[in-house]
C-alpha cells in the first residue's frame, strides 16, 4: 500500500534499516546499509517510496530453499529510480545481466521452427503466458482506485474490439453471478483474490474485486486477466502439443491489443534494457513462461533428469502449477528464463527441449541407454 | 535532537487542532501536502476526479462505510496530515473488509494522531455512531483516581477472573497503520525504558518478539500472556502487520498481574489481570501502573496522546476516551438462559463474550462480561458500572438457584 511518512525524515536512515538476518530473498541480499539510506528518502511521480518497494520481502523472510525476490515496483519509474537496489537483484535473478544490457523483443510467430508437432501421446497441454502494463498508470502495489479503473478501461475497450478467433467477452469479478461464476471455474479461468502473503504484503490485493476481472474469447483458447498481479496477464492455451499455433495466437492476441491500444493514444510499458516492465522483476523482459504437460514416467525418476532439464534452459513444476506435485510422472515443462532471450527464442527451447525429453522418455521405455543424448552443454 | 523538536512540533500541531476554525489551523493543514508539495512535485493522482476514485461501498455494512458520503470523500480527498498520512489509508480497511450482516465493524483507523483532526468530517460521523451519539463539542473525564470505587470484591463462587485493560500511544510517533520502522522502534524503546524502571510489584521484565527463546514463547503461551501475529484481515488490511515482529514484545511484572503489549495493534495496550473476584485490586495496579508509566515518559520529555475531546487517542475510533474494557469471567449458567438476559445487560450497559475473548462461545454458561462504552465516561465511572452491574447478575443468579423470580431486579434501561 502506499507509504508515505514525512517524520521518517526526523529518523537517521540507520535506525529504519529493516531487520533481515533471518531472511532469505534477493532483496535482503541485495539492499546493503548504504543503499538504504541513500534510497530511502527518494519518491518516484507516483509517490512510490524504497520502503514501500521492500516490503514483501521483509515480510517474508523466505524458505530455505526457495528464493523468492522479495521487492516490487510500484510504477514503471521504480526500476529507475531505484536501480541501485534493482539492478543487483535482476541480475543475480535472471543468472546475470548487466546494467547496459539490451533485451530482444521477437513476437513474430513466423520465426518459430517446428512445434507443431510435439508428440500429442506425450504431451497433453500446451500454453503461453506474459503479462503487460500500461504506461502511466502505476502497477498494482501503488495504484489508485481510479487508475486501476481505468487499466480495466483501456484494456476491456482493446479486447472488445478483437474479432474472428479472438471475439470474446469480459467478466468482471464484482457483479459476477453464479453461473458465470462456476463455468469460469470449471473451465479454469477464475482467479481468486490471492491469499499469499508474498502477494497480500506487496499491497495487490487492495480493493478487492473492484477492476479486477476475466476475459476470454469464445474458443476459450485466449484469456487475459485484469488487475491481478499485473495489469495484465496473457494467456493462449489448447489441449495437445501445436505449441507453434499456441504461439501464434499468443503473439496475433499481443499485438492486436497493442495496436487497439495504440490507436486510442495508450501503450505497453517498455525499455530496450528491461523488455516488458512488470510489478515483480522476476517477469521482466518477455515475462513469457511458455510450457506443456507431458508425461516422462521414466525419465522424471532418473538421477540425471533435473541436470538435463538445467542444461535446456527448463523447469519443472507440478501439473497444478507453481509449488505443486507432479502427478503421475506428468510434468509441467517450462522455459525456465525471462529476460536476455526473445519471445521466440525462449519457445524455441521448450519446443526443442521437449521433443529431446520425449525421445529420451521414447528410449527409457524400450530399456535403450540416453547417455548419447543428454546434452554436454548449457544451452545459450 | 531532532526528535525532541518533532515532538513540540506535534503538541504545537495538536493544540492548534483544537482551535478549532482558527485560520491558523486552517492554513497549517492546507500547507500540509505531502512529501510532493516539499519536492515541488505535485500529487498526480489529483488530476482524476474524486469520484473516479470513490470506493465501491454497495456490499459494505461497517461504520465508515456508512458514514463516507462522496461529497465526504471528495472534501477530504486532497488533504493529508503533516505526516502525508492520507484518506485512502485510513479507510483501506472498510473497503477490504465490507464487513458481516450482524457484526457492524468500524472500518476506519487511524495513522497518526493528526488524522482524528484532518478527516474530522469523516472521524467526527464514525465516532458519533459508534459511541452512542458523542458530538464533536463534547468533553471527555478522565478518571485515573481508584480510591473512588465502591466495593468491587466479587463473590468468587461466581466470579472466576477479573480484568482490566486499556490502550496509550506516545504522541509524537505514528501510529501501527503508518508508523515507519524507526518510529515503532522509538515507541518500543520509550516504552520498555520507562517499565523497566517500574519498582516494588509492578518490578518486571520485557521480552522482545524477535528475540524470544522456545522456552520463554512456551512459558508466555501457557501464562496466555503472548500475543501472535494478527492474521484478521481487519488489522492486516490496515497495514499494522508490516515489519513483523520487529520491535514487538510483551512486558509483565514478576507477579504476572500487569502485562503490557508493545506494538501491536496500538503503541502499547496495558493488562492488569488476576484470577478471584478481587477487581477493586486489579484497577488499583492498572491506575498506579498507568501512571507510574507516564510519569516515567514524561521525565524524559514523551507524553501520551491525549485531547479534552476525545480522551486518549487510540489507532481504532472505537477505543478512543478511556480505552477501557474491564471485565469478569462469571458463572452464570441459570441467567444467561433467561430470554431477558440480552435486555438486562444492554440496560446495565455491559457485553457478554465467551471466555476465549471477542467472538468466542461461552463455555459451561461462563461469560465474559465487560463495559460496553469507552468514550463519555471515566474509567472510575466504567469500572463502577461493570462492579454494580455483576453484583446485580449475581443476586438474580442467587435468586434463579431458589426458584424465585428475578422480575423485581431487573434494571430499566438507562
Amino acid at each position: 500500500m502506499p507509504i508515505c511518512n514525512l517524520n521518517q525524515k526526523n529518523f537517521d536512515p540507520e535506525q529504519d534499516y529493516p531487520e533481515l538476518s533471518k531472511h532469505n530473498n534477493w532483496m535482503a541480499k541485495c539492499l546493503t546499509k548504504e543503499i538504504y539510506a541513500a534510497n530511502r528518502d527518494k519518491v518516484t511521480k507516483f509517490g512510490v517510496t524504497l520502503d514501500q518497494c521492500i516490503q514483501t520481502g521483509v515480510d517474508n523472510p523466505g524458505h530455505p530453499f526457495i528464493m523468492t525476490v522479495g521487492a516490487t515496483a510500484g510504477d514503471e519509474e521504480s526500476y529507475e529510480t531505484f536501480a541501485d537496489l534493482f539492478d543487483p537483484i535482476i541480475d543475480k535473478r535472471h543468472g546475470g545481466y548487466a546494467k547496459d544490457a539490451k533485451h530482444k523483443t521477437d513476437l513474430n510467430p513466423d520465426h518459430l521452427q517446428g512445434g507443431d508437432d510435439l508428440d500429442p501421446n506425450y504431451v497433453l497441454s500446451s500454453r503461453v503466458r506474459t503479462g503487460r502494463s500500461i504506461r502511466g498508470y502505476s502497477l498494482p502495489p501503488n495504484c489508485t482506485r481510479a487508475e486501476r479503473r481505468a487499466v480495466e478501461r483501456i484494456t476491456v475497450d482493446a479486447l472488445n474490439g478483437l474479432d474472428g478467433e479472438f471475439k470474446g467477452k469480459y467478466y468482471p469479478l464484482s457483479g459476477m453471478t453464479e453461473e458465470e461464476q462456476d463455468k469460469l471455474i470449471e473451465d479454469h479461468f477464475l482467479f481468486d483474490k490471492p491469499v499469499s502473503p508474498l502477494l497480500t504484503c506487496a499491497g495487490m490485493a487492495r480493493d478487492w474485486p473492484d477492476a479486477r476481472g476475466i476475459w476470454h474469447n469464445e474458443n476459450k483458447d485466449f484469456l487475459v486477466w485484469v488487475n491481478e498481479e499485473d495489469h495484465i496477464r496473457v494467456i493462449s492455451m489448447e489441449k495437445g502439443g501445436n505449441m507453434k499455433k499456441v504461439f501464434k495466437r499468443f503473439c496475433d492476441g499481443l499485438n492486436k491489443v497493442e495496436s487497439l491500444m495504440k490507436s486510442k493514444g495508450k501503450e505497453y510499458s517498455w525499455n530496450e534494457h528491461l523488455g516488458y516492465i512488470l510489478t515483480c522483476p522476476s517477469n521482466l523482459g518477455t515475462g513469457l513462461r511458455g510450457g506443456v504437460h507431458v508425461k516422462v514416467p521414466n525419465l522424471s525418476k532418473d538421477s540425471r533428469f533435473d541436470d538435463i532439464l538445467e542444461k535446456l534452459r527448463l523447469q519443472k513444476r507440478g501439473t497444478g502449477g507453481v509449488d505443486t506435485a507432479a502427478v503421475g510422472g506428468t510434468f509441467d515443462i517450462s522455459n525456465a528464463d525471462r529476460l536476455g532471450y526473445s519471445e521466440v527464442e525462449l519457445c524455441q527451447f521448450v519446443i526443442d527441449g521437449v521433443k529431446l525429453l520425449i525421445e529420451m522418455e521414447k528410449k527409457l521405455e524400450k530399456k535403450q541407454p540416453i547417455d548419447d543424448l543428454i546434452p554436454k552443454e548449457k544451452k545459450k | 535532537m531532532s526528535a525532541y523538536f518533532t515532538r513540540n512540533a506535534r503538541k504545537l500541531a495538536a493544540t492548534g487542532a483544537l482551535v478549532a476554525g482558527s485560520a491558523a489551523a486552517g492554513w497549517w493543514f492546507t500547507q500540509c501536502n505531502t512529501h510532493h508539495a516539499r519536492l515541488g512535485t505535485t500529487n498526480v493522482h489529483l488530476r482524476y476526479p474524486a469520484s473516479a476514485n470513490y470506493p465501491d461501498l454497495t456490499n459494505h455494512n461497517n461504520v465508515m462505510a456508512s458514514n463516507l458520503t462522496p461529497a465526504i470523500y471528495a472534501k477530504l480527498r486532497d488533504k493529508t496530515t503533516p505526516n502525508g498520512f492520507d484518506l485512502d489509508r485510513c479507510i483501506q480497511t472498510g473497503v477490504d473488509n465490507p464487513g458481516h450482516p450482524f457484526i457492524k465493524t468500524v472500518g476506519l483507523v487511524a495513522g497518526d494522531e493528526e488524522c482524528y483532526e484532518v478527516f474530522a468530517e469523516l472521524f467526527d460521523k464514525v465516532i458519533d455512531e459508534r459511541h452512542n451519539g458523542y458530538k464533536p463539542w463534547m468533553k471527555h473525564p478522565t478518571d485515573l483516581d481508584s480510591s473512588k470505587i465502591r466495593g468491587g470484591q466479587f463473590d468468587e463462587k461466581y466470579v472466576l477472573s477479573s480484568r482490566v485493560r486499556t490502550g496509550r500511544c506516545i504522541r509524537g510517533l505514528s501510529l501501527p497503520p503508518g508508523c515507519s520502522r524507526a518510529e515503532r522502534r522509538e515507541v518500543e524503546k520509550v516504552v520498555a525504558d520507562a517499565l523497566n524502571d517500574l519498582k516494588g510489584p509492578l518490578a518486571g521484565k520485557y521480552y522482545p518478539l524477535s528475540k524470544m527463546t522456545d522456552e520463554e514463547q512456551e512459558r508466555l503461551i501457557n501464562d496466555h500472556f503472548l500475543f501472535d501475529k494478527p492474521v484478521s484481515p481487519l488489522l492486516l488490511a490496515s497495514g499494522m502487520g508490516r515489519d513483523w515482529p520487529d520491535a514487538r514484545g510483551i512486558w509483565h511484572n514478576d507477579a504476572k498481574n500487569f502485562l503490557v503489549w508493545i506494538n501491536e495493534e496500538d503503541h502499547t495496550r496495558v493488562i492488569s489481570m488476576q484470577k478471584g473476584g478481587n477487581i477493586k485490586e486489579v484497577f488499583d495496579r492498572f491506575c498506579t501502573g498507568l501512571k507510574e508509566v507516564e510519569r516515567l515518559i514524561q521525565a524524559k520529555g514523551w507524553e501520551f496522546m491525549w485531547n479534552e475531546h476525545l480522551g486518549y487517542i487510540l489507532t481504532c475510533p472505537s477505543n478512543l476516551g478511556t480505552g477501557l474494557r474491564a471485565g469478569v469471567h462469571v458463572k452464570l449458567p441459570l441467567l444467561s438462559k433467561e430470554p431477558k438476559f440480552e435486555e438486562i445487560l444492554q440496560a446495565l450497559k455491559l457485553q457478554k463474550r465467551g471466555t476465549g475473548g471477542v467472538d468466542t462461545a461461552a463455555v459451561g454458561g461462563t461469560f465474559d462480561i465487560s463495559n460496553s462504552d469507552r468514550l463519555g465516561k471515566s474509567e472510575v465511572e466504567l469500572v463502577q458500572l461493570l462492579i454494580d452491574g455483576v453484583n446485580l447478575l449475581i443476586t438474580m443468579e442467587k435468586a434463579l438457584e431458589k426458584r424465585q423470580s428475578i422480575e423485581k431486579y431487573i434494571p430499566k434501561a438507562k
